[in-house]
This record gives structure tokens, C-alpha cells and sequence, in this order.
């Protein structure tokens, strides 16, 4: 079979439409756990199945799509879902957050505030907020159905009593207009304020859980907490290496065996675009300064990237890219040419 | 200096490539053509049919070239195809009794109507090696006999001339398609057994394993297990009548299973009941022990907590697609949520007064 001879999209019109019911049923329920038909997606399941449908079911000819993984649009799992939908749908694609009318994320929210008619899609691999507390679905389901939220209560409370705080770093509980427990998905829970009051639709998808679950724009997202225990967003205390950012969530990347690391955004957009606007981080090279001839020492490639850097230009080959801030090197493409 | 790591898309072009050259292998050796596999590992095919929940020899062959031999990866390729295939109808039920059968045994009497029929069976085989298979040597013909136009019912059917055995008529209703429509629990039994009869082999052998040695035990005799082809009929509403659009090769097998009776029921045997695509034997037979474990509620048995009897542990873990993409998904990036525990655990020690010691 060709590939023209799959829909747009890749998914049939009857299971888009059955995904939409189940997305609309979402929105008008919000925080809810809306069961669908999940099918079978040219990709394993736990790799962005759920959130893949979600997004084949959204979009339309005209949509820009932007996908990312960790924050970054350049994890070898976000390539290939974005690879994925340029092939079945041929819609444009950026790495710019505010271009983008379609987000598709796992773990992570932009740093940059979206706007309204953007969605947001998460790729989530147990929706059931409960489950790690109960692991039958027949029962909770009918916790939600009551209500009955106090094993989770007991839970942080546990953790408080144990830790002295609760020791949950991400995917973090949240209640959803003072009615149903939610999981976020994993993202760190640096993120979760971002959730409430979004102008942005939010969708998550679990394909191989079979859930839609949504929170429609301006929707009241609170962390779960106690009055002596507030909820904490928390982040590395450092600010971003590359661009200077205080406020973003970081990554921390080891530099070498010798205890040596770096604390640099995890959303490249964000850090790309702070970048280009002249602001530095304490180890990014400074606007002025000449590109060397000798490669810099590359740190330890990240997991699932192959390990190769065949996308570097030679330092000084190339003109630097359009936009950018050479603060990194000259090294980050455009989305023009990550994306071929 | 720290340089962002970037190049996502080679690599994985490039692993492709690889992948792809790994695949053929030896290119002194000649190459597998799907015929071969089809005719050659016909076991493996069906299992891939089985699983995949697709029945095309051809395309469940070219899957298992494409996937190196990964049973589970063919059974995967298979299951992305099918979703794409729109659904044209639903044949009528086919008719086993009417099978055209190539291997029929019964467990539980010496001989019956339409006779033991061992047919192409590894059972009473030597698990030698062969090594002439190495010289890969003709294969002297077999002996044959014709066909025996004698009908071949099913075992079920005398125990139930007595009531000896539960009836189970026949009914109208449609059963729900799993593949349509998501897996809601309390599941009832024509869903459990489409999720079972496509669920991986080894988990659905180990479950009916399980009850054999005490974890839910319902004492099974194989009563009939059958393989060969049945028609695959087709109402054509232009047309006003069934057509027959093909045939397809089946095993089944039911497995007749002791029960106490109950207040309203009289002791009888009890029924559990394997279909499966192909000539796949230990999965029908590991399916009816398996169906029949689950059946412990409606016919007013005692929930004793063993892992073949729940349904929930049982319909949600028994998919072999569902299971291993979650599992190999853990190889993904995860460094951002294991930031965040970097951070929590930094913390949670620093408060630690063993740790600040250490420190100091």
C-alpha cells in the first residue's frame, strides 16, 4: 500500500470522528476519562499512541504542527511523529511555539504562554490518577464516580509523614474545576501551574489505556495540597546556562566524568528564541566572539540520539542561521532544516 | 562548551539503513522469499494470523521477513495494517461442525463418531534432532486415504442428548467487536474470548498453566480439539442469500470441565472454549482453560484471588502489542521527569543528618 493511499491524517474519517466524539465529550466534561476505540497506530504503543490519534483527529490542511519531547523538537521520538504526520497529512510544521496551531508534547508544557485557538496535546501513559493506589479500573472508576478521593489525600499525607514533604516530582495529581482528579501526564510538576487557565485547549491521549481526557481553555487546574503543606512548583536552582533564564524548567546535562554539568532549558524553542533576542547564559559564547576552528568537546549524546552529530555544520562553514543567536554556536537549525 | 545534541532525524535514517542491511543478512546466502516462509514456518505464520487478528498467510509471511523473524513485531505490523483496512460486513458464524478436519482427538472417550484423526502432529514425534533437515533433503511422500465424507460432530453435542453438559444455544445477539470499541470491564464472555483468542501465546499458555497447578484449578478434559478448514459464508443482501467467499483454517477446542451443581442446577459438565486462526493448537487448548477460569461467577464458583480468574488482570495484560510497546517505551527520553527526581532526592538528603555529615 502507498502512502497516498492512506487518508489525511493516516486515520479513517469514522474513527477521526469517533475520536472527535470522544475529545468533545472531554471538553464538556472536563478532567473526565472519556473511554474510545483506541486502534492499532504505525507506532508501538506507550510511544505517543494516544496522543498521536488526538492530533490526527484535530488536525486540518491548514494547521502548523509543532511537536516536542522533553521540551525539545529534536528528540529522535518527537522526529518521528512529526516525520509521521508531514508524510500522512503534509501539514506545515514549526518549532515555534507561537506558530504553532497544534502542539503534540510528552512531559513537558512550553515555557512561552499559548494563545487562544492552540491546542495542546499530551501524550499520557496511564491516565488513572488512582492507579498506583488501586489497581482494579472497575474500581477506579467508580472512586471518580463518587467522588472518593481520600486514598489519595492518605497518600500525600503518607509522604509528608514520611518525608516531610510530598515526594511526588512529576506527574502530579491535579483537581479539575473542584471535581475530578486528574493526571497531568508526566510532566514535571514545575509545569502544573501552567494547566489552569490556559487559553489553549488541552487534549491527553492514552491510546493503549484507551482515554481522551481534556481541559477546555480557562479551566480552574489546582495542584493537590494541604493548607500547611502548599503545593511547590520546583525547578534546579540555577538559571539556564545558554540563555540566562531564571524561570524555565532545566535539564541538567554532564559534561564530563569529573563531576562537571550544566543546567541548560529543556524547551529549546524557549532557549533558542531568548538566545537569538542577545540574552546569555554564563557558558554561551558571546555574541561577538569568533567560531574556532576546533570542534568543542560534545557532552555525552543523549539517550536515543544515536550518538552521532551528523547535522553540525563544520564551526565556520556555514552562514549562521537566519534568526539565531550565534550564542549557540551557530549550532541549532532552523526548523527549515532540522525538519527535511 | 555544550552544544545541543541535535541530528534526531539522521539517526534515525541511518538506524533504518542498518536495520535494513541486518535484516537481509549474509547477501552469500540466499534470500528467504515470503512464499518459503509462508509454506515453511507455517506455525509461525499462524500465530502472527492469530495475534494480528488478520487471517492472510501472504501478508502475516511478509511480516515476519520484514520483522526478522519477531513474532510479536510481525504480529505488530499486522495489527497497523488491519486498522486500515475498512470493514465491508461480518460473515455469518462459522459452522466447525461442518469442518473439514485434519486432526480431531478426544480426550475423554477411547473413540466416537467420525473417529481420532491424529494428523500432522508433533505429539508423538522424538525431539531429536534431525540432521538430515541440514542436508535439506526430499521429503518422501506420506501415505494417503481419501477423504472420508462422514460428518464429524462435535463431541458436546452427545454428552448434551443427556444434560450431562451445559447447554449453550445459539442466539442472535451481536457480539461486541473489541477492535471497535474499548475494552469496558465487567467484560461478558464473547469479549473475553476475542481478547483472548488474540492475546500473546505464552501469556495465555502460562495463565491456563497457572490453573492446572492449583491458582483457580477447573479440572479440564480436552473433549475435542479439531483443526481444519471451515467456509467463510457471507449474507449478500443484493443477492438475498450466503455466499461462501473462502475458507479459513481453524483449531478449536473444548474442553469439558467438572462442576458441583448449584441450589438450582443438578451437577453437569461445564464448557470452556478455544477458537484460534490456524493450526495453533497449544493456544486453543491454553484459551478454553483460560475461558474457562473466567467463567467462575456466572456459573456460582468461589473467587479463591487466583490470577486466571480475574478478568481485569487477565483482558488487560493479555495483549502482546499493548504490552511490549509499554515496556520498550521506558527506553525513550524520561530525563525530564528524572530531573525532577534528581531535584526531590537532593533535597529529601539534604535533610538527611547522616548525609550532611558526609558532606562536611
Amino acid at each position: 500500500m502507498t502512502e497516498q493511499a492512506y487518508n489525511f491524517a493516516y486515520l479513517d474519517e469514522q474513527t477521526k470522528q469517533m475520536i472527535r466524539r470522544a475529545v468533545l465529550k472531554g471538553i464538556a466534561v472536563p478532567g473526565y476519562q472519556v473511554p474510545f476505540a483506541s486502534r492499532e497506530m504505525p507506532m508501538p504503543y506507550g510511544w505517543g499512541t494516544g496522543g498521536v490519534q488526538v492530533t490526527a483527529a484535530c488536525l486540518t490542511p491548514d494547521d502548523t504542527l509543532k511537536v516536542i519531547d522533553q521540551g525539545a523538537d529534536d528528540t529522535t521520538n518527537a522526529v518521528s511523529i512529526r516525520k509521521f504526520f508531514q508524510r500522512t497529512a503534509g501539514v506545515a510544521v514549526t518549532e515555534a511555539t507561537a506558530d504553532a496551531s497544534i502542539i503534540q508534547t510528552r512531559h513537558r508544557i512550553p515555557e512561552a504562554a499559548l494563545g487562544e485557538g492552540q491546542i495542546l496535546v499530551y501524550q499520557v501513559p496511564i491516565p488513572e490518577p488512582l492507579r498506583f493506589l488501586e489497581p482494579r479500573e472497575t474500581e477506579t472508576r467508580r472512586m471518580h464516580e463518587l467522588e472518593e478521593y481520600g486514598l489519595m489525600h492518605v497518600k500525600l499525607y503518607e509522604d509528608i509523614a514520611r518525608h516531610g514533604t510530598i515526594a511526588t516530582a512529576y506527574a502530579y495529581p491535579v483537581k479539575v474545576e473542584g471535581r475530578y482528579v486528574m493526571d497531568p501526564s508526566p510532566i514535571p510538576k514545575f509545569d502544573n501551574p501552567k494547566l489552569s487557565g490556559s487559553p489553549a485547549i488541552q487534549l491527553f491521549g492514552a491510546g493503549r489505556e484507551q482515554r481522551i481526557y481534556a481541559l477546555p481553555p480557562y479551566t480552574q487546574v489546582v495542584s493537590l495540597d494541604f493548607d500547611d503543606h502548599p503545593f511547590v512548583p520546583s525547578k534546579a536552582p540555577h538559571d539556564c546556562d545558554l540563555c540566562g533564564a531564571a524561570d524555565s524548567y532545566l535539564d541538567e546535562v554532564i559534561t564530563d566524568d569529573q563531576g562537571g554539568r550544566m543546567f541548560v532549558c529543556s524547551d529549546t524553542d524557549f532557549c533558542r528564541t531568548r538566545a537569538g533576542a542577545g540574552h546569555l547564559g554564563a557558558l554561551a559564547v558571546p555574541l561577538a566572539a569568533p567560531l574556532t576552528a576546533a570542534p568543542p568537546p560534545h557532552p555525552s549524546p543523549t539517550r536515543g540520539e544515536g550518538g552521532a552529530y551528523p547535522d553540525l555544520p563544520v564551526p565556520g562553514a556555514s552562514p549562521p542561521p537566519r534568526g539565531e543567536g550565534p550564542g549557540v554556536g551557530g549550532r541549532r537549525l532552523t526548523s527549515e532544516e532540522t525538519v527535511e | 562548551m555544550y552544544v545541543a545534541v541535535k541530528g534526531g532525524e539522521r539517526a534515525i535514517d541511518n538506524a533504518h539503513a542498518w536495520l535494513a542491511e541486518e535484516r537481509r543478512g549474509d547477501t552469500a546466502v540466499a534470500e528467504l522469499s515470503v512464499p518459503q516462509i509462508r509454506e515453511q514456518l507455517a506455525l509461525a505464520v499462524n500465530r502472527v494470523m492469530a495475534e494480528g487478528s488478520l487471517y492472510d498467510p501472504d501478508l502475516a509471511a511478509l511480516a515476519i521477513k520484514q520483522a526478522r523473524g519477531d513474532l510479536i513485531e510481525a504480529i505488530f505490523l499486522i495489527r497497523a495494517y488491519r486498522t486500515t483496512l475498512p470493514r465491508l460486513g461480518s460473515s455469518r458464524p462459522v459452522e466447525t461442525a461442518r469442518m473439514a478436519v485434519i486432526r480431531r482427538v478426544s480426550a475423554t472417550f477411547k473413540d466416537l463418531p467420525g473417529g481420532q484423526i491424529l494428523g500432522p502432529t508433533f505429539d508423538y514425534t522424538h525431539r531429536l534432532l534431525d540432521f538430515k533437515l541440514a542436508a535439506e533433503g526430499a521429503v518422501a511422500p506420506a501415505a494417503t486415504a481419501p477423504a472420508s465424507a462422514e460428518p464429524v460432530p462435535h463431541m458436546t453435542a452427545f454428552l448434551n442428548r443427556e444434560g450431562m453438559i451445559e447447554d449453550e444455544p445459539g442466539g442472535d445477539t451481536v457480539p461486541p467487536d473489541l477492535t471497535r470499541a474499548p475494552l469496558e470491564l465487567p467484560a461478558d464472555r464473547p469479549l473475553r474470548l476475542q481478547a483472548i483468542t488474540r492475546g500473546d501465546e505464552g501469556f495465555i499458555l502460562s495463565m491456563a498453566y497457572s490453573t492446572q497447578r492449583g491458582y483457580g484449578r477447573t479440572h479440564a478434559f480436552v473433549g475435542e480439539l479439531r483443526i481444519g478448514l471451515v467456509a467463510v459464508e457471507m449474507d449478500i443482501p443484493e443477492l438475498g442469500f450466503a455466499v461462501e467467499i473462502g475458507e479459513i483454517e481453524l483449531t478449536e477446542c473444548e474442553t469439558v470441565n467438572q462442576f458441583k451443581g448449584s441450589k438450582t442446577v443438578a451437577p453437569q459438565f461445564t464448557r470452556g472454549y478455544g477458537l484460534v486462526f490456524g493450526q495453533t493448537e497449544r493456544k486453543a487448548i491454553a484459551m478454553s482453560l483460560v475461558d474457562r477460569a473466567l467463567r467462575w461467577a456466572e456459573l456460582g464458583e468461589e473467587f479463591i484471588g487466583a490470577p486466571a480468574q480475574d478478568e481485569e488482570f487477565v483482558l488487560v495484560h493479555a495483549d502482546n502489542v499493548q504490552a511490549t510497546g509499554f515496556l520498550e517505551h521506558i527506553k525513550l527520553p524520561h530525563y525530564v521527569d528524572f530531573q525532577a527526581e534528581l531535584e526531590l532526592v537532593r533535597r529529601l538528603r539534604a535533610e538527611v543528618p547522616a548525609v550532611q555529615e558526609a558532606a562536611e
